[in-house]
């Protein structure tokens, strides 16, 4: 038989077939590929750059959009407070916001991962004092927990130090923050492989156990850690917004797009909707087609569930 | 069954001696007692003095248990701000953030059990579909947003609703509640509507994929059978028997809420516990903090242990696969 190349194999797979023919999944994809590239490449795209103080000119602070009465068509999306062009620190607020939120999931991925596969995999009090912890760690909320420990930082670093540094500080706060969900889900599907005839074959030809459940189990366990890895990333990226916006945060000088609706807030009583408004409908959609293609995901792979 | 109530109260003790550890281990590492009381005027042989005094040269382990003793009689510290003990400060904000959400915990009751319910019993129509899809984008939308769109549409434009505070109250034995003066109810109507918002689509979503499910079962088929008419199945024969996964995530859900009542409270400036942590925050009070944590861990442990004893009444396998 011909050996086919991956993509080959990729293109014939029912996974595409299935996403081309989803409008839904289709449309969502291609809107966060978008933003993906207008996040990264924010300093190519970016008119301006909010991040430069020579830039930045207080008298233009408050432009409204381009299309209203007052409006300049040098910021095509008005400005801020700051007189920062509000497209372009949206833009480099995007690519924070989305640095934050794949970092971490990185993060939490790895860690439930890692603990997940050994309370599965080694089972007995191990297992009982490893999920103990997941279970009590999750009844707190994961906002809470996250909450908590950046107000701690802030406070032990001072507010200058921890602003410097807030990048990632916000990654390791959220992704210590939601191990559990991973740690859980992993479990589960570690304890319904761990029965399954090739992992007796494999200990039967004298496999070593690090390899069995590096090479055998976790590879078997990874379809649900996709569908969680999804919709944790839009839980990511609106904790950081949540804790951006009471001021546990990005600061205002490197703004998230939390950061931007919490100052845009300031603003609003005296009119300015703009700076709180773009941000908050670029935020909304951003986590809504996380979240679609999560539910797709979830679909997908999981066909018994009811759909819709 | 006593073993397990047993169990499950020794194991929510030990979550709150934790909690108190993490809240004591911060309140060491955060600012000196000795400098806000003296000031800057008193010399160091002086200071040290009231050092001993205090007890705070003792071994840690000693003072830990000292805190402890203390947070068992129910001081847990003075805030540095308020000048007054850091228990008596969180009382005195608690009125504001329960009636918030027991405001919240009621619009979703009464909203989410008819839609999901409807939903659930016609999952094509296309009212049903609304009702997913806005379940859908209402997750997406981060509550500080729907607040603050809110306070645009209704304060800023309109002027139909005021933007922050709780408005007149009145004082009903230490208790003041906004609840019986129009001007409170008035100032309650948005927050509560921006906390319930990020809730009300997951139950929405929970109760009808709990109630589908329960539709598949054959005593339902064998409720049809008998020709009971579609109300007493739908809501005597299927309904009552979601309820109990409903009420388990609505306990644990609990704890969300409050997480969720920092954020709106910080929108609305709403004079509660949630408010409070972040000014706290900002001012570096750590005792404050503390307390605060101390508090809602016990809020927490407290809600999680009830609905686990109550969960094991009901459902005995529970008791059997929580021993090991």
């Amino acid at each position: 038989m011909k050996t086919r190349s991956r993509f080959q194999r990729f293109k014939e797979s029912y996974f595409l077939h299935d996403f081309l023919r989803d409008p839904v999944a289709l449309t969502s994809f291609c809107i966060l590929v978008v933003f993906l590239i207008l996040g990264f490449a924010a300093h190519l795209i970016a008119p301006f750059n909010p991040y430069d103080a020579m830039n930045i000119n207080i008298m233009d602070a408050e432009i409204p959009p381009a299309w209203l009465p007052g409006g300049n068509a040098n910021f095509l999306l008005g400005t801020d407070g700051q007189g920062r062009d509000l497209f372009s620190t949206m833009l480099y607020g995007l690519r924070v916001s989305l640095i934050i939120g794949f970092g971490a999931v990185a993060l939490q991925a790895f860690l439930g991962i890692l603990v997940g596969l050994i309370a599965g995999f080694l089972g007995k009090s191990v297992e009982s004092i490893l999920m103990r912890i997941a279970d009590v760690q999750l009844s707190f909320s994961t906002y809470m927990v996250a909450i908590f420990i950046s107000a701690i930082f802030q406070a032990a670093f001072g507010l200058a130090k921890y602003e410097e540094i807030a990048v990632p500080l916000l990654i390791l706060i959220i992704g210590f923050a939601e191990w559990p969900q991973y740690a859980r889900t992993v479990r589960a599907s570690v304890l319904a492989e761990k029965k399954k005839e090739y992992v007796e074959a494999a200990k039967v030809i004298g496999l070593s156990k690090t390899r069995i459940m590096w090479r055998h189990i976790l590879p078997n366990t990874l379809s649900p850690v996709f569908v969680i890895s999804t919709i944790q990333v839009a839980n990511a990226i609106m904790s950081e917004a949540a804790l951006s916006f009471v001021g546990l945060g990005m600061p205002v000088t490197q703004p998230s797009l939390g950061s931007l609706i919490n100052v845009g807030f300031e603003y609003i009583f005296s009119g300015s909707w703009w700076i709180t408004m773009f941000p908050g409908i670029v935020l909304v959609i951003l986590i809504l087609v996380i979240n679609l293609l999560g539910d797709w995901l979830r679909d997908f792979l999981n066909p018994k569930l009811y759909k819709g | 069954m006593f073993a397990f109530i047993v169990r499950r109260i020794a194991q929510a003790i030990l979550v709150m001696v934790v909690i108190g550890f993490i809240g004591f281990a911060i309140k060491q590492s955060f600012g000196d007692p000795i400098r806000e009381i003296t000031g800057i005027s008193v010399s160091v042989e002086e200071r040290n003095k009231l050092r001993d005094e205090l007890g705070l040269n003792d071994p840690f382990l000693v003072q830990f248990g000292r805190f402890i003793k203390g947070a068992v009689h129910g001081d847990i510290g003075r805030s540095f701000f308020y000048k007054k003990s850091a228990l008596e400060v969180i009382l005195s904000k608690a009125p504001a953030t329960l009636e918030l959400v027991f405001c919240s915990a009621l619009i979703i009751v009464l909203f989410s059990i008819p839609l999901g319910i409807y939903s659930a019993i016609n999952p094509r129509s296309i009212f049903s579909r609304i009702i997913m899809g806005g379940s859908t984008l209402g997750v997406s939308i981060p509550v500080f947003l729907t607040a603050i769109l809110m306070i645009y549409i209704f304060s800023v434009e309109l002027h139909w609703l005021p933007s922050f505070g709780r408005g007149e109250t009145i004082n009903l034995g230490g208790w003041r509640t906004g609840l019986l003066t129009l001007d409170g109810l008035k100032h309650l109507i948005m927050p509560s509507i921006a906390l319930s918002s990020i809730m009300l689509p997951l139950f929405i979503r929970l109760i009808r994929s709990e109630m589908m499910e329960v539709l598949q079962n054959d005593y339902i088929k064998y409720a049809w059978a008998k020709g009971l008419a579609p109300r007493r199945v739908f809501i005597v024969h299927a309904f009552k028997n979601t309820l109990l996964p409903v009420i388990t995530v609505g306990g644990v859900q609990l704890g969300t809420m409050i997480a969720f009542t920092i954020l709106t409270e910080t929108v609305f400036q709403w004079q509660g516990m949630g408010f409070m942590f972040i000014e706290a925050v900002g001012r570096g009070d750590a005792p404050l903090m503390v307390a605060y944590l101390v508090v809602v861990g016990l809020i927490f442990v407290i809600v999680n242990t009830l609905v686990d004893v109550i969960y094991g009444l009901v459902n005995p396998q529970v008791r059997i696969t929580g021993q090991k």
